[in-house]
């Protein structure tokens, strides 16, 4: 961050819980999914009834696997699951099944672009390394009406992916751009939805300082529980200042927990080291160590999708497509797999038709859909492409009149907008509004020739000859009345320099 | 009156499953006011389902007393604590699915040590229970309520729970035969759970062919419990020919503190066998000394966290005692729980720790697979390891209540087998004095058919009537 005086670097590391994207909870055969009354999602495995006990979940061990290949990380020949115990009234067990020795993804990393200088120009990558991910349980929710509390176990047993990063990120930029980047991995993939606004993602954030230089880490400090982009961001600007302060003042730092409060955009202190919970963690006896096979991680590597940035940098290369159109196509893998379908439908024009993609079909859609993404609040609201009117060889169709001049690109436009209401094909909307460009050379020399003996134009015709080049502007209007507009203005302007010469 | 012949009594359309229960009923209303070995019973339910008893089935119209350990739907499930009191099950345990499956009539639910912690069943918060064969006395635990009512018949036979003797002890000090099966061959889903590494679900009967029926109806995999394989991927060991069974005898075990009534009957086993044509023979287990020490620190580790749960927030007792949320948690354990629960949840925390659990729990681990080593190998030289079940009868109500050690030592034969998850199995020899003794055999992984061989050979030439209590 700019704000951060140069002598000093801070060191970020951060602990993402996401919400997997799976039918059952990660240990009982119970459903998930948001907006359900209080304790509807919940059966006796997931209260922690006297007797019952966990079963992996194959989809939720599988989503992880599929982070792991995403991010290219060692996926190891075992996983196993340990209790983290301690009492608390939204943990109906009152312990955690975790994975602290054995977790089911080891490394990786993630790529992330910064932000360039504008938004037509690609800032820096940069690979930020993964140390793990680890598959738990999420625990319930309490919360405090009057003189009493309610506990909502409709969140607990949800699987959750932690993926903890190697302390790699040295500015808020850089974590910003990390949660962007991982969070469409995650939903690239199909491994979660990431909706902050549900509480789907959530953030541990690691932040230490130190002289640049230096090479030992400061004391960190760890702030919990964030639930936005804009919270992490904020957390490492007011931490990294506030750790400046201490050390400038003569003071250290503690390591210590910390909570963070968005509304009066400040953090707080959760615990210190001293108060620090001892979890007894221990293998959990219930669940025998999980063999994972070769043939599911091969299988599962056939599901992971094109990189983010590998298909940005393809997109620029090999398809030829300026920065700003394939960085807002890569986003959404919908979207760009949509947009490599009506290319495959005229694959001479990429370009004409990613502008056409990124701009006009992204803006309709939008407004179609309204509502704007709630844990990433900068980033462009999610469309839907299911319910989108046109479909890709439609609009392949349309760039393709346009390219062979039967429409301009002035109608190209009109055209979208009628493609977009009734789902028509460009070429049918053509026709039915007459918009076919005139191009029969023998029809248009006759007008323009007529046109040009008009003596009323004989003005224009003088100034142009004595070098004013766009007084030829003024024989068009005239052409363009006779031909109601229809003459293909590239061949009139041909056509009135071959007669004025 | 075993379910063998019941059965031979039901198919010939001499009684039949209501008039069973009834029978049960009668005898429970004269003797359990004094045995206390029911905690409650369901004779209305039981009634219901005789009526629609399916007799073709395996163990058709036969009732089966459940410990109070094992969810059945709409029944309490005290688990012998107050913590559990009033509460109802709102599933079913998977061996009552079993049970049901082959015919058989879940009827009655059993005291035991609170949270199946304990060798007395005094630790039960909720009642006494006594031994049959002489009131004054305890009848083992924790499954004593079960082995109690099978002794009393007041219960055909029973399920009980064995963590570190729980069915084997009982069954050796009520005269009954009791089997603990390899671990992973019978569901655990729906027993509560006390330590999940070592708990196993079992028969106790008045015979070895009870046991087996009742093995056979319960074994099997179950996708509800991941640590249960069942029978089905790892055929179970063929039983052969008893009377060339290699039995082992582990040295120095009939020596240290084994009371001599209790030695001379085992001794007399061994000699049954030797003149039957098996082959005796002295093992080492090195290590067997460990046993009860890893246990204590295993089994309260695993415990500490399994009792997590009782919290008071979503069932069981919670304290009046207002505060925060964690303050009313720690009063309604306070309150909840006795004093060996309380121990025994202290000991497992402290031992898993940081700063200690290396010293303790990690420890315990390697010892654990030491043991099981020893055991696997001498296993690999004879067939069945035989000890004495108990070193000592069954001692007075209170004898031992203000020492836990010394009833500690009460498993010390029974233990390795949880630690090692092999099956075992308790059969009575005779007695001392008037009391019980029983032998115990212990085999490799899912050899039950060789133990319950040998159990058969000894049974069929001393018959079961000496097992029952002079009433």
């Amino acid at each position: 961050m700019s704000n951060v005086p140069s002598d000093w670097e801070v060191v970020i590391g951060l602990e993402v819980h996401v919400q997997l994207h799976t039918r059952a909870k990660v240990f009982a055969s119970s459903p998930w999914g948001f907006g359900k009354e209080p304790n509807e999602q919940v059966d006796p495995v997931v209260l922690g009834l006297p007797g019952t006990l966990p079963v992996v979940n194959r989809e939720a061990v599988e989503k992880s696997i599929l982070f792991g290949l995403v991010v290219g990380a060692e996926i190891p020949e075992r996983c196993a699951w340990d209790r983290k115990n301690y009492f608390y009234p939204d943990n109906p067990k009152n312990y955690q099944l975790t994975q602290k020795d054995f977790p089911v993804v080891v490394g990786g990393q993630v790529e992330i672009e910064l932000p360039g200088a504008s938004r037509n120009v690609m800032g820096e990558h940069k690979f930020i390394r993964i140390h793990h991910a680890h598959l738990e349980e999420d625990v319930g929710k309490l919360s405090h009406a009057g003189s009493g509390s309610l506990v909502d176990y409709n969140r607990a047993g949800v699987p959750l992916l932690e993926i903890v990063t190697e302390p790699d990120l040295r500015s808020s930029a850089e974590a910003e751009a990390f949660l962007r980047s991982l969070i469409a991995m995650l939903t690239q993939a199909g491994v979660a939805d990431c909706d902050m606004e549900k509480g789907q993602l959530r953030c541990d954030c690691n932040v230490s300082i130190r002289r640049r230089g230096v090479e030992k880490l400061g004391t960190r400090t760890e702030t919990k529980n964030l639930n936005s982009i804009s919270s992490v961001r904020d957390t490492v600007i007011y931490e990294t200042a506030r750790q400046i302060r201490e050390l400038e003042a003569g003071r250290s730092i503690t390591q210590e927990t910390r909570g963070w409060n968005a509304e009066l955009a400040r953090g707080y202190v959760l615990r210190d080291k001293e108060d620090a919970h001892d979890y007894r963690y221990f293998p959990d006896p219930d669940i025998p160590t999980l063999k994972i096979s070769r043939e599911t991680v091969t299988r599962l590597a056939k599901q992971v999708p094109e990189n983010l940035y590998d298909r940005q940098r393809r997109y620029v290369e090999k398809l030829g497509l300026p920065y700003t159109a394939a960085s807002v196509l890569v986003n959404d893998r919908a979207l760009a797999e949509w947009f490599e379908a009506a290319v495959a439908a005229h694959p001479a024009n990429p370009s004409g038709i990613a502008n056409l993609v990124a701009n006009d079909l992204l803006r309709d859609l939008a407004a179609s859909a309204g509502a704007a993404g709630a844990f990433d609040e900068a980033a462009p609201a999610p469309v839907s492409l299911a319910s989108c009117p046109i479909k890709p060889a439609q609009l392949a169709g349309l760039v393709k009149l346009t390219d062979d001049g039967v429409i301009s690109k002035q109608q190209a436009k009109e055209v979208f907008t009628e493609m977009f209401k009734t789902g028509q094909d460009a070429a049918a909307i053509v026709d039915a509004k007459g918009l076919r460009q005139n191009s029969d050379t023998g029809e248009l020399e006759k007008i323009v020739q007529e046109v040009i003996a008009d003596p009323a134009v004989a003005k224009s015709i003088a100034e142009y000859r004595a070098g004013n080049e766009k007084a030829i502007n003024a024989l068009k209007g005239p052409i363009m009345k006779r031909t109601q507009g229809k003459a293909n203005p590239v061949l009139i302007d041909q056509l009135l320099r071959k007669f004025l010469a | 009156m075993t379910i063998t012949t019941l059965r031979r009594q039901l198919l010939a359309g001499e009684t039949t499953p209501a008039a069973i229960l009834g029978k049960l009923a009668g005898e429970i209303s004269a003797r359990d006011g004094q045995t206390g070995a029911y905690l409650s019973h369901n004779l209305e339910s039981a009634l219901a389902e005789a009526a629609n008893a399916d007799l073709s089935l395996p163990l058709g119209g036969i009732p089966i007393a459940i410990k109070d350990n094992i969810n059945v739907l709409g029944q309490p499930c005290t688990c012998g604590s107050k913590f559990l009191e009033n509460f109802i099950s709102p599933y079913d345990a998977t061996v009552i699915r079993k049970l049901r499956a082959a015919g058989a009539i879940p009827f009655g639910r059993m005291n035991q040590d609170e949270f199946a912690m304990g060798s007395s069943t005094e630790n039960s918060a909720l009642q006494t229970t006594r031994n049959p064969h002489d009131p004054a006395r305890i009848p083992g635990g924790s499954s004593g309520g079960s082995a109690a009512a099978v002794a009393d018949l007041t219960a055909i036979a029973a399920l009980g729970s064995d963590t570190g003797g729980s069915i084997r002890q009982p069954a050796s000090h009520c005269g009954v035969v009791g089997l603990k099966p390899t671990y992973g061959l019978i569901s655990r889903f729906g027993l509560v759970a006390f330590a999940s590494s070592l708990d196993q679900i079992g028969p106790m009967a008045r015979s070895v062919e009870d046991c087996e029926l009742l093995l056979n109806a319960l074994a099997s995999a179950d996708a509800r419990d991941m640590t249960c394989f069942g029978p089905s991927d790892r055929a179970l060991t063929p039983a052969g020919d008893a009377k060339q069974l290699r039995i082992g005898i582990p040295k120095g075990f009939l020596g240290k503190g084994v009371a001599p009534e209790v030695a001379a009957a085992v001794n007399a086993a061994v000699e049954f066998y030797r003149a039957q044509g098996c082959a005796i023979s002295e093992v080492e287990l090195p290590s067997a000394d460990l046993a009860v020490p890893t246990y204590y620190v295993v089994a309260t580790a695993e415990a500490s966290s399994n009792l997590g749960r009782y919290d008071g927030v979503r069932y069981g007792h919670r304290s009046t005692v207002a505060g925060t949320p964690v303050e009313m948690m720690t009063a309604s354990r306070s309150e909840g729980f006795g004093p060996e629960v309380k121990r025994r949840i202290l000991l497992g925390t402290f031992v898993l720790s940081a700063g200690y659990a290396d010293a303790y729990y990690v420890r315990a681990l390697r010892a654990r697979a030491k043991i099981r080593a020893e055991y696997l190998a001498a296993l690999a030289g004879v067939d069945v390891l035989l000890t004495p079940t108990v070193p000592t009868p069954a001692f007075k109500v209170g004898e031992k209540a203000s020492d836990p050690l010394q009833l500690y030592l009460e498993d010390i034969f029974t233990i390795p087998a949880n630690l090692a998850g092999l099956p075992a199995i308790s059969v009575p020899c005779g007695k001392s004095g008037h009391l019980p003794v029983g032998f115990h055999l212990v085999g490799a992984p899912l050899s039950e058919a060789k133990l319950l061989a040998a159990g058969r050979l000894f049974e069929a030439a001393h018959g079961y009537a000496h097992q029952q209590a002079a009433l």
